[in-house]
C-alpha cells in the first residue's frame, strides 16, 4: 500500500489513491485553500496536523471512508468536504476506537 | 561479507551476549544488582515475574535462552517459584554453553548471591569477548519488524519503506517476520492472496479473525491513544499502515512464537493466544512482541515509531525508523533512519535502501542508537498456544 503519483510536499494533502475519499496532511494545514500533490486544491474548513485526514469529497453519513484504496471504518455524520476526519465523525467497523480526550484532536501533534 | 558466532545448532549469532536471567520476580533485583555492573559489556538481563508455571514462559525462556545471540547464561532463582530452572538449565547446558543456577535461598540472600554472580561473570565474560567469528551469509539472518507508537505518517513512510526492505531481504534468501495480528485487522483478503498457498492463506485469515475475536472479548482494540494524537481514527486504518512493514514477497508460513522458520522467506508470526481469552491482553506493550520474534530466532528488530518510541531491548538490536519528520526533529538522538523525509520529496525506495544498507551493517556489529543509549528492555507475561496446523509451513 504506497502513496501513488507525484512526490509529496510538505504543507501539501496526500491522496493516497485515486479511490480515496479523504486526504492526509503532510504537516499542519489550513483553515483555508490547501494544495494536493497530483494536482487540485481544496478548502479546509478548520486546522489539521501532521498525519490527519480531511473529507476529499462530501460524504455521507453512513458510507465508508476510503484510505489506500480500502474502507477505514463508517461516517457517523455527515461530513462536508474539506472537514477533518477522525474519531468525532469516523468509526470502527470492528472494535471501537480508544482514545484519551485530551489528546484526540491532534493538539500535543503541531 | 558477514561474520556471526557459530552455535552448536548451527545458527549463527550477531552479538555475543551474556544473559542474566530472573525467574521469578521476587529474583529479578538480585539478578539486576548482579547484571549492572556488566552492562556496558554485552550482558543484559531478562526474566519472567510469575511464579505460576506455564509452557509457554518456560518455551520462551528456553528459546531466548539459547538464541543465536546469546554466549552464555545465569539463571537466577529465588528457590520456590514454580518456573522449571532444571529443565532450563539443561536445555542450555545442552548446547554447549556455559551456564549456571545461583538460587538465592541456598547461596544465602542478597548479598551473598550478587558477589558469586559477580564472580561468575567476570569469570565467563574473557571467553566470550575473545570468540572467533566465522563468515556469515545474508540468507542466514532472521529479521522482524514491529511498529510502535504509530500514527498517520506511518503507512506513509516508516511502514512501505521497511516493506521494501523486507522484500530485499526475502529476495537474497533470508528470513523475515512480521507479527502482530490485531494489527491486520481489515487486512485478511488482501494478505491471504500472497500466501503461498491458499490452504496456507486460510489460516492466515483464521489467525487474524481469531485477533478480532480476541480483542473484542477484551474491549480494546491494538489501539493506543496516541494513535489517535497523530490522525489514525480506527483499528483498521492503523492495520493498512502496519501491513506495509510486510512488503510485497510471497508469504511462506504461519509460525506461533518460539517456533524458528524453516528456511528463508516472508513469515506472519501469530501473536494471539489460542482457546478462551485467559491471560489478558496478549501483548502488553511494544517489547512484547520483540521478544516473540527473537524467541523465533530474530537476531535484530526493524522498530517503526511515528509518536517517537525510545525502546531498544535485551539480546537483540532495534533498528529504529522514524515515521513521523516532527518526531526526527525533536528526537534525532534515539533514531537510525529519518524515514519521514518522505514527506518532503525524498523517494520512498532511497529511505527502503538506506533500511537494507544498515540491517547489513547493524548485522556486522554497528551499534543502533538505542543500543549506544543502553536500551535494553524485555518483558515476558503468561499466554498458552496450541501447535500449528500442518498447512501453517507449506513445504
Amino acid at each position: 500500500m504506497r502513496p501513488e503519483g507525484s512526490k509529496p510536499l510538505a504543507g501539501m494533502l496526500l491522496r493516497l489513491t485515486q479511490a480515496d475519499n479523504v486526504l492526509v496532511a503532510t504537516g499542519p494545514a489550513g483553515p483555508g485553500i490547501v494544495a494536493i500533490n497530483g494536482g487540485g486544491e481544496i478548502v479546509l474548513s478548520e486546522s489539521v496536523t501532521l498525519g490527519h485526514k480531511v473529507a476529499a469529497q462530501d460524504i455521507p453519513a453512513g458510507a465508508k471512508i476510503l484510505k489506500y484504496g480500502v474502507s477505514i471504518g463508517s461516517a457517523t455524520q455527515d461530513i462536508p468536504a474539506g472537514a477533518h476526519v477522525h474519531v468525532h465523525n469516523l468509526r470502527s467497523d470492528y472494535t471501537p476506537t480508544n482514545i484519551l480526550e485530551e489528546t484526540a484532536k491532534g493538539a500535543g501533534n503541531a | 561479507m558477514l561474520e556471526g558466532y557459530l552455535r552448536s545448532d548451527g545458527r549463527k549469532g550477531i552479538r555475543n551476549h551474556l544473559a542474566v536471567v530472573y525467574l521469578v520476580e521476587c529474583a529479578h533485583h538480585v539478578a539486576r544488582e548482579i547484571a549492572y555492573p556488566f552492562r556496558e559489556e554485552g550482558v543484559h538481563l531478562i526474566g519472567f515475574p510469575g511464579c505460576f508455571p506455564n509452557d509457554y514462559a518456560q518455551r520462551m525462556m528456553e528459546s531466548l535462552c539459547t538464541h543465536p545471540n546469546v554466549g552464555a547464561v545465569l539463571l537466577v532463582s529465588l528457590g520456590c517459584e514454580s518456573f522449571n530452572r532444571f529443565k532450563l538449565e539443561k536445555a542450555v547446558a545442552e548446547t554447549g554453553r556455559p551456564v549456571a543456577t545461583l538460587v538465592i535461598q541456598r547461596e544465602g540472600g542478597t548479598r551473598k548471591t550478587m558477589e558469586r554472580g559477580h564472580r561468575w561473570i567476570r569469570d565467563t565474560l574473557p571467553m566470550l569477548q575473545q570468540a572467533q567469528k566465522v563468515p556469515m551469509e545474508v540468507s542466514e539472518l532472521v529479521i522482524g519488524t514491529v511498529c510502535g507508537g504509530s500514527d498517520g505518517t506511518s503507512g506513509i513512510t516508516g511502514n512501505p519503506a521497511v516493506g521494501l526492505a523486507f522484500d530485499r531481504l526475502v529476495l537474497a534468501g533470508a528470513t523475515c517476520i512480521f507479527e502482530e495480528t490485531g494489527e491486520l485487522i481489515g487486512c485478511e483478503a488482501v494478505m491471504s492472496a500472497r500466501a503461498k498457498t491458499p490452504e496456507l492463506g486460510r489460516e492466515l485469515a483464521a489467525s487474524v479473525e481469531k485477533a478480532a475475536a480476541y480483542y473484542a472479548t477484551l474491549g480494546f482494540g491494538s489501539f493506543a491513544a496516541g494513535n489517535a494524537e497523530g490522525g489514525l481514527s480506527t483499528i483498521e486504518e492503523k492495520s493498512m499502515g502496519a501491513y506495509a512493514k510486510s512488503g510485497s514477497s510471497q508469504i511462506s508460513g504461519l509460525i506461533k512464537p518460539g517456533e524458528v522458520p524453516p528456511r528463508g522467506g516472508l513469515y506472519l508470526m501469530d501473536v494471539v493466544p489460542d482457546g478462551e481469552v485467559r491471560f489478558g491482553f496478549p501483548n502488553i506493550s511494544d517489547n512484547a512482541e520483540i521478544v516473540e520474534m527473537m524467541a523465533s530466532g530474530a537476531h535484530m528488530t526493524l522498530f517503526v515509531t511515528a509518536r517517537g518510541s525510545v525502546v531498544g531491548s535485551a539480546l537483540g538490536p532495534v533498528i529504529k525508523v522514524c515515521a513521523n519528520p516532527e518526531t526526527y526533529a525533536r528526537m534525532a538522538g534515539d533514531m537510525d533512519v529519518n524515514a519521514g523525509r518522505v514527506l518532503s520529496g525524498t523517494a520512498l525506495a532511497e529511505v527502503g535502501n538506506e533500511i537494507f544498507d544498515l540491517t547489513l551493517k547493524v548485522a556486522a556489529g554497528r551499534q543502533t542508537a538505542s543500543e549506544a543509549l543502553g536500551h535494553a528492555e524485555f518483558i515476558l507475561t503468561y499466554k498458552s498456544f496450541e501447535p500449528a496446523g500442518p498447512a501453517c509451513l507449506p513445504t
